[in-house]
């Protein structure tokens, strides 16, 4: 499993082994483990938005996290992607990375990939250019003066193009998008990073169905290559791609299992419903 | 194709080559024929008055470059970038001002301000400012260290738009008071004027003047030529992007911090070299240069011509000080008044600028030719 989840991940970046400053090394998940909360506390002004969450994501798992609103799991990402530091409480990428000291930049080319609520992409690029800054690659400036594609990163970009369907698009701006096509822009833009976890927020909101099907199969196809975090509150959604589901609820996990399981239990029936 | 032949292409197009090419055979040929060798009787004669006011605007039109990369391309608004000009025009001055050795007033070795204090020695910053690489390595130097240090710090902080403004407004504000001051050495209100030569050329002759003129206009040229480049990189592409959302920049492992100083020290750097440029064309450098008006007048050339277009900022810088040499010989009293009323214009009717609503245009009209 692990050898797998490695050797795929290192074979889609072909060509350039060895980028940035963190993610030359292979990710350690000799545990099975890819991500690692432990005891996470985060409060703004006294609301604790996170209270002593705790949550482990298997090497390939697809876990989707719900919750009613409030519930932390926008800080959760937060505290992954390193755009919020926690007050007390550990986390950890693979065994080894410790993600409380790294920056934004650093997480993403440690391997993390996250993708926001509202669809974010670079509305003034074209849908290539799009794809192409966000190709793993060398990202400090003086690479960037001189930097050219080579013939496997433009092959890289056109079989991201046909897999989110924009092929016909790539020279189009990408602010012209329809709204399910940027969403699915902005998920190719963050697989062609080569992640070995994303982390994805909504990311079926304003989709028609006939997207959100695709989406769907989408995400059950990556499942196994990448560790794939999704926050949903579309719980049919969840209900076709979840194998394992984890709710929260006032900053800390109030239950995990399969969507039957969870959907049984008293307490997730009570914060759901207000009884 | 060859690497160099497709960086060519990739700058301009056949008919952009050739405008630009025009634009040199103007700047290094025309200009200086018309300026030395048609006598002054001939109507083609070109007067002193306008090599200056033209090789002047052409020194703001490298500021307007500068500005244009940092705000037009990152997003950046900075009002304090003509103190990076002054200094680079300080840092020149200098070296004009040790240049005048005994014909000064006083007819002393020391510059004739200093006399006038009583000063009985050069303060320790006027150190070696008789060397000529000295000041140009001042010109550069020092204004791109300033910008680097602030930009570090601005920058780490995550301090962005309005605020950020504000600070580089409060820098240049703060250094102009520093600079009127007579102790900090540099001539206080009345600045460097009356300089009589440069590399041991007098200034006041015609033949150095256009050559000046030249000097200018060829930097003016490459600055626009090396602007182009960097848009159209990867780096440039970085830049709009962080200028669009710089929060998926940051998710896609770029880090903003090192892009913006690098293109904020640029245009640092540029508007040093404009202002060592301006210094011995138009004879005087003082501490009105920082004045934050100064610095907001630079940001509305870029906006009058186009921001995020190169062409766009040089166009503006044209524009706005071609009718401001105008305005202020015709109606001295209306310019300042004409200056805001062109500024609500633009932003009302011409977002995109002077270059964008001409390109609007053009290709309205390509498309009613085909149709």
């Amino acid at each position: 499993m692990t050898e797998a989840v490695v050797r795929s991940t290192g074979g889609l970046g072909a060509g350039d082994a060895t980028v940035g400053r963190v993610a030359s090394g292979e990710l350690d998940t000799a545990h099975g483990v890819v991500l690692y909360l432990d005891d996470i506390s985060v409060s703004f002004d006294g609301f604790k938005a996170l209270n002593g969450l705790s949550l482990a994501i298997d090497a390939g798992e697809l876990r989707c996290v719900i919750g009613p609103n409030g519930a932390g799991k926008t800080t959760m990402m937060d505290v992954i992607t390193g755009k919020t530091r926690p007050d007390t409480g550990r986390a950890f990428f693979g065994q080894t990375i410790d993600l409380t000291r790294l920056s934004e930049p650093e997480i993403a080319q440690a391997g993390i990939g996250r993708k926001f609520q509202k669809p974010t992409i670079f509305e003034h690029h074209t849908v290539f250019e799009n794809l192409e800054l966000a190709l793993k690659s060398d990202k400090r400036v003086r690479r960037t003066l001189f930097a050219k594609l080579s013939a496997a990163e433009r092959d890289r970009i056109a079989d991201m193009l046909r897999q989110i369907r924009l092929d016909d698009a790539a020279d189009r701006v990408a602010g012209l998008l329809s709204h399910g096509q940027k969403q699915w822009l902005e998920i190719g833009m963050l697989l062609v990073q080569d992640p070995r976890l994303l982390l994805l927020d909504e990311p079926v909101a304003g989709m028609s169905d006939e997207e959100t099907a695709r989406t769907a199969e989408l995400f059950l196809s990556l499942a196994g290559r990448h560790s794939i975090v999704v926050v949903e509150h579309d719980m049919e959604f969840v209900g076709k791609i979840a194998r394992k589901v984890t709710v929260l609820h006032e900053g800390s996990v109030l239950a995990e299992g399969d969507m039957e399981t969870v959907q049984a239990n008293e307490r997730v029936i009570e914060v759901y419903l207000g009884r | 194709m060859g690497p160099m032949t497709s960086t060519f292409a990739r700058l301009y197009g056949t008919k952009g080559w050739f405008a630009l090419a025009i634009a040199a055979a103007l700047v290094l040929l025309v200009v200086p024929v018309l300026a030395l060798a048609v006598p002054e009787a001939s109507p083609f004669h070109l007067s002193q008055y306008w090599v200056t006011l033209i090789g002047k605007i052409m020194c703001y039109a490298i500021v307007a470059l500068a500005m244009d990369l940092i705000w037009g391309y990152c997003g950046i608004l900075s009002l304090g970038h003509s103190l990076f000009f002054a200094l680079g025009g300080y840092a020149m001055g200098m070296y004009l001002m040790r240049q005048i050795g005994r014909q000064g007033q006083y007819q002393a070795d020391l510059p004739d301000f200093m006399v006038f204090l009583d000063w009985k020695e050069l303060p320790w910053h006027w150190w070696n400012s008789d060397q000529f690489w000295w000041a140009a390595l001042l010109v550069v130097a020092v204004p791109g260290l300033l910008a680097y240090v602030f930009g570090y710090f601005a920058f780490r902080s995550r301090v962005k738009g309005v605020y950020f403004s504000i600070i580089t407004q409060a820098l240049t504000f703060a250094a102009m008071l520093l600079f009127f001051r007579n102790e900090t050495g540099f001539g206080g209100n009345n600045g460097f004027t009356d300089f009589k030569r440069i590399l041991g050329f007098t200034i006041a002759t015609p033949e150095t003047r256009v050559a000046l003129f030249a000097i200018t206009g060829a930097m003016l040229l490459a600055t626009l030529l090396a602007g182009r480049y960097l848009v159209t990189s990867r780096f440039g592409r970085v830049l709009a992007a962080i200028r669009d959302a710089e929060q998926r920049v940051m998710f896609c492992g770029y880090n903003p911090v090192h892009y913006k100083l690098a293109i904020w020290t640029l245009s640092a750097v540029l508007c040093g070299i404009a202002g060592a440029l301006y210094v011995p064309q138009v004879g005087i450098i003082n501490p009105s240069e920082m004045s934050p008006a100064n610095s907001i007048e630079i940001a509305i050339w870029v906006a009058v011509g186009g921001r995020g277009t190169l062409v766009g900022a040089v166009a503006g810088a044209g524009l706005v000080n071609g009718a401001k040499s105008f305005f202020t010989q015709a109606f001295p009293e209306y310019w300042l008044y004409f200056l805001g009323l062109l500024f609500i214009l633009v932003t009302l009717f011409l977002p995109q600028g002077v270059v964008g609503a001409v390109g609007k245009l053009s290709s309205r009209s390509r498309r009613a030719k085909r149709t």
